[in-house]
Formats: structure tokens, sequence, C-alpha cells
């Protein structure tokens, strides 16, 4: 009975958000084009300046468009992460979080199942931008569009954990845009998801470090390497250690006793 | 502890940084009875709710709900509880069905008892024909009667309402405070209303005061007006908080 309570209000949360998604068509709308814009113009501006030695996974030259596209699945998914966190906010300032918060639920189901929630629609919004790349030609093997959906959610949850971290701090919603700044464009960019590694090398140690351990980067490589049927276990892991410090973080954040609710004044 | 209250709060302080909101603040509400808690801006109002409901942690003091403190067992007390914000907390964008059935899933009720349960405080509210329209649609008294019923769903033995008919319409506001008054009678509800607005006491109500995070007040309204020696509500309300003045 207890484990039919938390499947009822697990399946409630992720129904709730879906819905929401598909019925703000220009929340959809948005959340494709940014990408399709990097990938149709960012992209094939570079495609002649960039010249792209052959590594793992690619095992041919490939077009810089191709390159690019893990990183704009991890640029959607870090985008909706941000942006499931931003409605928290938004709900904790308007309120309709505290009737989450007040359901006879631990806490840290309840963050988990929100969590879960965005990172389906992430996955959803991913799947349709690979429905569209591949008509530019930019096509995956069959495989790896089933290899990429299990680390969609791992990646998913963890960017998803770092911005519902970083919303157990934000205690306004116009503070927000100051992380938006501070978090999402510096872990872009700071990241393989334009560049390679080494690449970065020849240019600056400092930037390669930086995103070499920059989390955005091991998604976006594990995502990169599932493409094309490979598990990338190093980025796996590293991933999956993220996400549990992100995600033990964020359930600290937003637990009364610990967290910085009783500071902020607000749920 | 009084284990038969529905609602026991007991020696409850506390402060934000230091500034101290409340004050060894302690009350009991028995089922069936319909608590107003009356108090000026700033009075610590919002910061008791919060610290029943949990949002906020309770570290002086205790707070019971139905025998179970909302500290060591935080979703015994929870499942006891249903809560009106005092800013709506339905999602506009979802029909009025969808936003019931949410808070019916958060409570882990079966499709078919939710839908039931859906239509019978729906209809109490005489809100059930509106059921399919979006909550943008709904004028704000209809809103109300919507989290009124959204917190009824699961059966809560106590009712906790933050001001919830600030911004509405005189007769929006009466339906309202009527509802509210029959339920604790007919279903033995305990209910804790936030106000600052007198009008919205009955006889046979009990008030709390609240002011400077000190409660100034508790009884019933007779209780009151005697210790006070005032004739209306009123009167009282404005020497307890203001007495230097008065």
């Amino acid at each position: 009975m207890k484990l039919l309570h938390y499947w009822r209000a697990m399946w409630g949360i992720i129904w709730r958000e879906l819905w929401r998604f598909v019925t703000q068509r220009e929340r959809f709308i948005s959340a494709l084009v940014r990408p399709l814009v990097w990938l149709f113009v960012f992209a094939a501006g570079f495609r002649a300046a960039l010249g792209l030695a052959i590594t793992p996974p690619y095992e041919t030259y490939i077009l810089y468009e191709v390159y690019i596209t893990p990183g704009l699945i991890g640029m959607i998914q870090l985008f909706n992460g941000m942006q499931s966190s931003l409605s928290m906010v938004y709900d904790r300032e308007m309120g309709s979080m505290r009737i989450l918060m007040v359901c006879p639920l631990p806490r840290w189901f309840l963050l988990l199942s929100k969590l879960l929630a965005g990172t389906g629609v992430s996955i959803l919004q991913v799947y349709v931008f690979l429905a569209i790349a591949w008509f530019y030609d930019i096509q995956a093997p069959w495989q790896g569009y089933l290899w990429v959906m299990p680390v969609l959610l791992l990646s998913g949850l963890m960017l998803g954990a770092l911005g519902l971290l970083l919303s157990s701090f934000i205690k306004q919603l116009e503070n927000f845009a100051g992380v938006m700044n501070f978090v999402i464009f510096p872990m872009f960019f700071m990241s393989t998801a334009l560049y390679p590694l080494w690449k970065m090398k020849e240019s600056s140690m400092l930037l390669y470090h930086l995103a070499h351990y920059n989390p955005f980067s091991r998604a976006v490589e594990l995502i990169r390497f599932a493409l094309y049927g490979q598990l990338n276990s190093q980025a796996f892991i590293y991933t999956l250690v993220a996400f549990i410090v992100f995600m033990t973080a964020a359930i600290i954040g937003y637990n009364p006793s610990k967290g910085m609710m009783t500071r902020k004044g607000g749920a | 502890m009084n284990s038969s209250a529905a609602l026991s709060v007991e020696a409850l302080s506390f402060s934000y940084g230091g500034k101290k909101a409340l004050n060894q603040v302690g009350f009991k509400i028995q089922p069936g009875e319909c608590t107003i808690l009356l108090g000026p801006n700033g009075a610590g109002k919002s910061t008791l709710f919060s610290l029943i409901t949990r949002l906020y942690d309770t570290r002086d003091g205790r707070i019971e709900l139905c025998g179970f403190d909302i500290k060591q067992q935080t979703r015994l007390a929870l499942a006891k509880l249903g809560v009106v914000f005092q800013q709506t907390t339905l999602d506009m964008d979802l029909t009025v069905m969808q936003n019931l059935r949410y808070h019916t899933a958060l409570h882990g009720m079966g499709r078919k008892q939710a839908t039931q349960r859906i239509q019978q405080e729906l209809e109490r509210l005489a809100m059930y024909d509106r059921r399919a329209e979006k909550v943008r649609q709904l004028n704000g008294g209809h809103r109300r009667r919507v989290e009124i019923a959204r917190a009824l769903l699961h059966k809560p033995a106590v009712l906790l309402l933050d001001e919830p008919t600030v911004g509405l319409d005189v007769p929006s506001r009466l339906s309202i405070v009527d509802y509210v008054h029959h339920l604790a009678v007919e279903e033995k509800l305990a209910v804790l209303w936030a106000s600052h607005l007198i009008d919205e006491i009955y006889p046979g109500d009990h008030v709390i005061v609240l002011d400077k995070g000190q409660v100034k007040a508790n009884g019933t309204v007779d209780e009151v007006l005697n210790a006070t020696k005032t004739p209306t509500i009123k009167d009282a309300f404005y020497i307890l908080t203001q007495g230097e003045q008065a």
C-alpha cells in the first residue's frame, strides 16, 4: 500500500510536468529553436574554420555539425535542468511548491520525482531534436538512438540535480538570471560541447583543465559515445558521481532541519 | 500533551536570525472547533503556519497533529493536515479536475476513490459542473473554493487556512466563511483560520490573538471579551495589540 502511494505520487508529478510542457507550445518551440539555431547557423559557419582529427568514437572524418550534435543535446538538457529549477523557484514564490512539500511523503522522494519529471521532458525534447537533425543528414547508427536513452536519463538527472541544488539556494526569481549567466554559459563554453579537449589544450592549459573536470563535458562525452553504441565508462562514472553529489546537496538544501529553507523564509 | 487535541502547539519559538518571530506560543484545537487566529501584519501568523506545515523546522517547542509530532512523525502528521495557503497554489494551465487529481496522486489515492472524492467535494461547493474548466478561467472566489475542496480530498482532521478570503468580494467571502464554519461542525474538523478580518468570527468560535510573536489572548469569543472588558472583538483586538495607545 505504501509502495503504491509512492508510485501514484511519482506518476502524478511526472504526468503534471509532461502535460504542462506539451500544452505550453511556446516552451516546446523555444526549447527546440535554441539548439537548432546553433546547429544550422553556428555549426555551419564554423564548419570551414575548424578541422577535426579522427578521435573516438568517430572512425572517419566528420563534419563539425556531427561533432557538435551531442553538445547540443547536452545543451537541451542543461537548459531544461535549469528551467525546471527556475520553475521551482517560481513555484516557491507563487506557493504551488508548498502543496508538494506538505504532502505526506519524504522530501527526497518528492524532489527525485520532480527531477525525473524534468528529465522526461528533456528526453522528449532531445528526440525531437534528433529527428530534425536526421533530416539534416546528421545520422547516428540506429542502435545509437536506443543506447542514448538510458544515458540521457543519467545526464538529465545530473544536470537537473544541479539545477535543483541551485534552486535551493536562490531566494528570488530575479536572482536566477545571474545564476544562468554564471552557471549555464561557463558550463557550456568550458566543455567539450563545441570543441574537443585536445583542441583546447593547444590554446590554453587552464581551459583544458576546466573543461576536463567540468561535469557537463563528461555528460556530453557520455552522450557522444552512446550515440555510436559505445559506453564511455569514465564519463559514466563521473556523471553518476556528480549526480549523487548534486542530489545529496539539493536534498540537504531542501531539508527544513539542515538546509537553507529556514534562512530563506520560504519553501 | 493532550492527545485528544487535533492540533497542539506547545512552547513554540522561532527566530529569523536574531529577530524573534514567535515567542513561547502555545494553544490547542479540538475536533469540531473553529479557531480564528487574529493578528496584525508581522504578528507571526505565516511563520506559525510554516512551522505547522513543516516548511520550517521546529527547533524550540513542539507541534502535534492528532498526537503525531510534526518533527518526529512528519508523514503521519502531514497526512492529517489540509492546507489552504494565502496565495493561490493551483496550476492555472490545468483544469480543476487535473489540479485535484494531482493532489489525490500526492496522497496516494487510486483513480476510483479519487474520482469519487473529487465529485463529493466539488458538489458540496457547487463547482462540479466547472471541473473541466481551466483554473485561469475561474474568478478568485471560485479558485478559493477549488482550493478548499482540494484541501479536504484526503479527509484531513485539521484544516489550516491562511487568510483565504483576502482579495475576494463580499459575497464570495461570506460564502467561504459560512462553508468552513459548517464544515467544522458537520465533519468534526479542527479549523485554524488566520485572518485580520474581525467579521469572519462567529460567536461560537475560539479566538487566538497573536501579536509580535506572542499569544495575547486565547479562548472563546466571550472569554476574550470578558478578559479584556470590551463589548466587541474589534475593541478587544485593539487593546491587545496596541494596549498602550488604547
